[in-house]
């Protein structure tokens, strides 16, 4: 209780921190922080296509986020979740495409369960070669990052048939039976490229909490992860559950890459590189602090800067990059939490130790008052 | 006793951890030159005392004076300051660096930008001629064994001028040869004008190195009085508060058939070396067998093996005959075995878990504790407060990190929950290890209550009064193979120690035949 109160703590210090140092770069370069600040806000809130925009931002990072936090959980660092939501983005869209008279209700659902499948694949596989073989899952999943991509663009090129490419680079858009985008949702949004994905993502959190939280799988996932030896000598597969946890890291993930091909491209174009919901997503699940609940908190504030900050070089003149150095900053004081921490102590000792003063002086003022109260009494 | 000035008097400290007080009212006296021992129970307070004397707590109430002046020990460096140096129960060093890097590690001499070795690997040289703490300046730490490490702590702690040392445990990880040295350590130190506090709860070294004693029960100093002429029992139940039992009285064994057989087995070690070697014993309902040896001869892989945490090369280990070799952990617990880790903070528990997340570590899976893979967190937290009431295990709630616990509860709460699946075996590994007298006399009862209930018992300890108290059968074990087997009632210490060495049966009872003529 009092870790997730103290993480929420420092996610907010570490926001306002994150901001007033770009409040500063703005005015060490000349522009008006408060009106870059109002620009940033009119851009992610002006609209509703603008909050549309912002819901869009956030879905597949809630996703990618949980991915992390799972992985974490079991004692991995999971910098793959990029090439996980690759595989499941690709694989979703050549599915799709590749059966077009396939009803909505049959396609739609085994889209999704191809893309987290891929996604889940492009996980285990590092968990199982740590495992098994005690090979560092932070060198395969960066190196897996570059195979997916490139096998992801090689597939685009080479292997896709031309029936279902738009140019050498693009594939056609997906159609109507496999697309997650609503009507109602577009309408209301005035056009924004929002989807069901938000619903899928949203719902992702009860089911992960759930099962990180409530199932004997999540605990044994918890208990390999906090301690691998007791996990094994209460008859646990420390093996079995590092396969297990990054399957399902790998598996929000590659959701999050078919929720992009299937509700906000819809289609695959060639990557110049890894996509950058994957980092977004380890950002978010670091602010977040390790609570399902922060997670979502941590998704609406990067996306607010990012969709923000798009909107401000227009109405304020602040390069949009000003926002990259904020979101840099606030991971900067999440990760320098022990600073923050320390920061927090010092105020509480002061605050202590002015306390204690007070009262001393207090009780100092009382006693010569029962002094003179005795003298005048005799 | 001189009435000088105390060089520390602590008085009056009260330690409130929210409605919790872990010390209340506590005096503490030490003169100059005085080892003074610290005994208490676990969780009694010593240790929380002995964090606000080095800074890292501070009082709710009361005062400290260092040389009859007031101080306030806010942190620390301040301590460091102050002349108190504090060795550890672990040990705080780098295994990479040599001696001399180790101890002027925070107070380095430099020369220009470099550091100026030989300077101090000089005045580390000085200070182990002076109080007798032969050590190589230049050794590495991960080439010199745990008796010179711990003289590496107490050399940094005189390195920075202490004349208040504070000894956490010191003997916990020591041979008997190194205790003997260490305790001559002590009196090179009180001799020189050193002030040792010692705490512990080893009533033999207490009698062996103090002078005097501040006997500390539930958070309050009970009594403080010199060492000379007290008897274990005395110290025995001060510490507890009531009267000690050493020896558990138990009646004779009753042994049923055959639950365990290890036959011819080998077992090897992290290095990939045989460390168990053409092992066979049999354990029988009804009886505790114990394994005597010393430290490191394969009893952690014996253990390992026979429970499934480790590869069993050969030979065969059958449970009520059933041939479980290399089985997984889960399938030979399910066969009935409960086993009471060596290391119960690496293996017994999950120490960043709850107390009732820990009891149910073996049983979580199975109902009423989950259904369909959902965990009960009411039926628990049901079973937790159960096993809490019927071991005595002690804590701020079933719901607080198990990691928080004193390690006499935790041990109790790995026991309550290996005893409570109803198991016909019983595999115990040191299972008093750093506990105090009180703690060891109810789990030797419960060991025994086992037995008696016709279960089959096996214990490893390195301390031959504990396999002498419980076992029926001993097995001495050397170098990974057995020495001898005895029963209990016809060994005795000596008898056990020479087999411990490796010499058979019949050349140890013929020698101490010769020792007994000769005098």
């Amino acid at each position: 209780m009092t870790t997730q109160k103290n993480s929420l703590s420092i996610a907010l210090f570490s926001v306002l921190f994150g901001l007033i140092i770009g409040a500063v770069i703005m005015l060490v370069f000349g522009y008006n922080p408060i009106a870059g600040y109002m620009a940033l806000l009119g851009s992610a809130f002006g609209s509703m296509q603008d909050v549309g925009g912002v819901l869009t931002q956030m879905t597949p990072l809630i996703l990618t986020a949980l991915g992390f936090t799972v992985a974490q959980t079991a004692g991995f660092f999971n910098i793959g979740l990029s090439g996980q939501a690759l595989a499941g983005w690709v694989g979703a869209i050549w599915y799709s495409l590749s059966f077009p008279n396939m009803p909505a209700y049959l396609m739609i659902p085994s889209a999704l369960i191809i893309g987290a499948g891929l996604g889940a694949l492009a996980g285990a596989i590092p968990g199982w070669l740590r495992a098994q073989f005690g090979a560092s899952e932070v060198i395969v999943t960066i190196m897996m990052n570059y195979i997916l991509l490139f096998l992801g663009n090689n597939i685009l090129q080479n292997t896709m048939s031309k029936g279902i490419k738009e140019s050498a680079e693009t594939t056609k858009q997906v159609g109507a039976n496999a697309s997650l985008q609503m009507k109602w949702l577009t309408d209301l949004t005035q056009g924004s490229s929002i989807s069901a994905g938000i619903f899928i993502s949203l719902m992702m959190i009860v089911v992960v909490w759930f099962i990180m939280t409530k199932t004997t799988l999540g605990f044994e996932i918890r208990a390999v992860g906090l301690n691998p030896d007791a996990a094994k000598y209460a008859g646990m597969s420390a093996k079995r559950n590092a396969v297990v946890a990054m399957a399902i890291s790998g598996g929000l993930a590659g959701l999050a890459g078919t929720i992009e091909g299937l509700g906000n491209y819809l289609n695959f174009f060639t990557q110049n590189g890894s996509p950058s919901i994957g980092f977004d997503g380890m950002a978010v699940a670091l602010l977040g602090g390790g609570s399902y609940l922060g997670i979502l908190g941590a998704a609406v504030i990067l996306s607010v800067l990012k969709i923000g900050g798009l909107g401000m070089p227009m109405s304020s003149g602040v390069p949009f990059e000003l926002v990259d150095i904020v979101t840099a900053s606030i991971i900067f004081f999440v990760g320098a939490s022990y600073l923050i921490k320390l920061m927090q102590a010092r105020i509480k000792a002061m605050d202590e130790k002015a306390a204690q003063t007070t009262k001393a002086k207090k009780q100092v003022a009382i006693g010569s008052a029962n002094d003179s109260n005795q003298k005048d009494g005799e | 006793m001189t009435e000088s000035t105390p060089v520390i008097e602590m008085q009056h400290i009260i330690k409130k951890f929210g409605d919790f007080a872990a010390n209340d009212d506590i005096n503490l006296q030490v003169q100059q030159g005085e080892i003074h021992a610290l005994l208490g129970e676990n969780g009694a307070g010593k240790s929380t005392l002995m964090n606000i004397l080095t800074g890292l707590l501070q009082p709710t109430s009361g005062e400290i004076l260092i040389n009859g002046k007031k101080v306030t020990v806010d942190s620390p460096s301040k301590s460091d300051a102050l002349g108190i140096g504090m060795v550890h129960q672990h040990f705080m060093l780098i295994d990479a660096f040599t001696v001399t890097e180790n101890i002027m590690l925070g107070s380095e001499i430099t020369k220009g930008l470099t550091l100026d070795t030989k300077t101090a690997a000089q005045k580390i040289k000085q200070l182990s001629e002076q109080y007798g703490l032969q050590v190589d300046p230049y050794a590495k730490i991960s080439d010199i064994s745990v008796g010179q490490q711990q003289r590496v702590e107490i050399l940094k702690t005189l390195y920075r001028g202490a004349d208040i040392l504070i000894f956490d445990e010191p003997t916990a990880v020591l041979t008997p040869q190194e205790i003997d040295e260490l305790i001559t350590i002590f009196h090179n130190l009180a001799k020189e004008g050193k002030s040792i506090i010692l705490i512990t709860h080893k009533l033999d070294e207490i009698r062996a190195a103090a002078d005097t004693v501040t006997v500390i029960r539930a958070g309050k100093s009970i009594e403080t009085f010199p060492v000379a002429g007290v008897s274990s029992q005395e110290l025995a139940d001060l510490m507890v508060g009531r009267e000690v039992h050493f020896k558990t009285v138990k009646d004779t064994a009753e042994v049923g058939k055959t639950i365990l057989k290890i036959d011819k087995i080998e077992v090897q070690n992290a290095r990939g070396v045989a460390a168990v070697k053409d092992f066979s014993l049999d354990v029988q309902a009804g009886e505790i067998i114990g394994i005597a040896g010393i430290d490191g001869n394969g009893q952690t892989e014996l253990i390992q093996g026979i429970t499934g945490l480790t590869k069993v090369q050969s030979g065969a280990v059958l449970l009520h005959g059933k041939d479980m070799t290399n089985k997984t952990p889960r399938q030979i617990t399910e066969t009935g075995v409960g086993h009471i880790p060596e290391d119960r903070l690496r293996f017994g528990m999950e120490v960043d878990m709850t107390l009732s997340e820990n009891l149910a570590l073996q049983t979580y899976y199975k109902t009423p504790l989950s259904k369909a893979g959902v965990l009960q967190p009411a039926e628990m937290d049901n079973l937790a407060q159960k096993l809490v009431k019927e071991f005595d295990v002690r804590s701020a709630g079933i719901q607080v990190t198990a990691g928080s616990m004193s390690g006499g509860n935790q041990q109790k709460a790995v026991i309550a929950r290996e005893l409570n699946r109803d198991n016909d075996l019983i595999i115990a590994a040191q299972p008093t290890r750093g506990l105090d007298v009180g703690a060891v006399e109810y789990i030797h009862q419960r060991l025994i209550a086992q037995r008696n209930a016709g279960k089959a018992v096996l214990v490893v300890s390195f301390e031959l009064d504990e396999i002498l108290n419980l076992s029926d059968r001993i097995a001495v074990i050397n170098a990974g193979q057995i020495v001898g087997i005895v029963n209990a009632k016809d060994t005795n210490k000596q008898e056990l120690g020479l087999l411990m060495t490796g010499m058979s049966l019949t050349d140890a009872r013929a020698a101490l035949k010769e020792t007994v003529n000769a005098s």
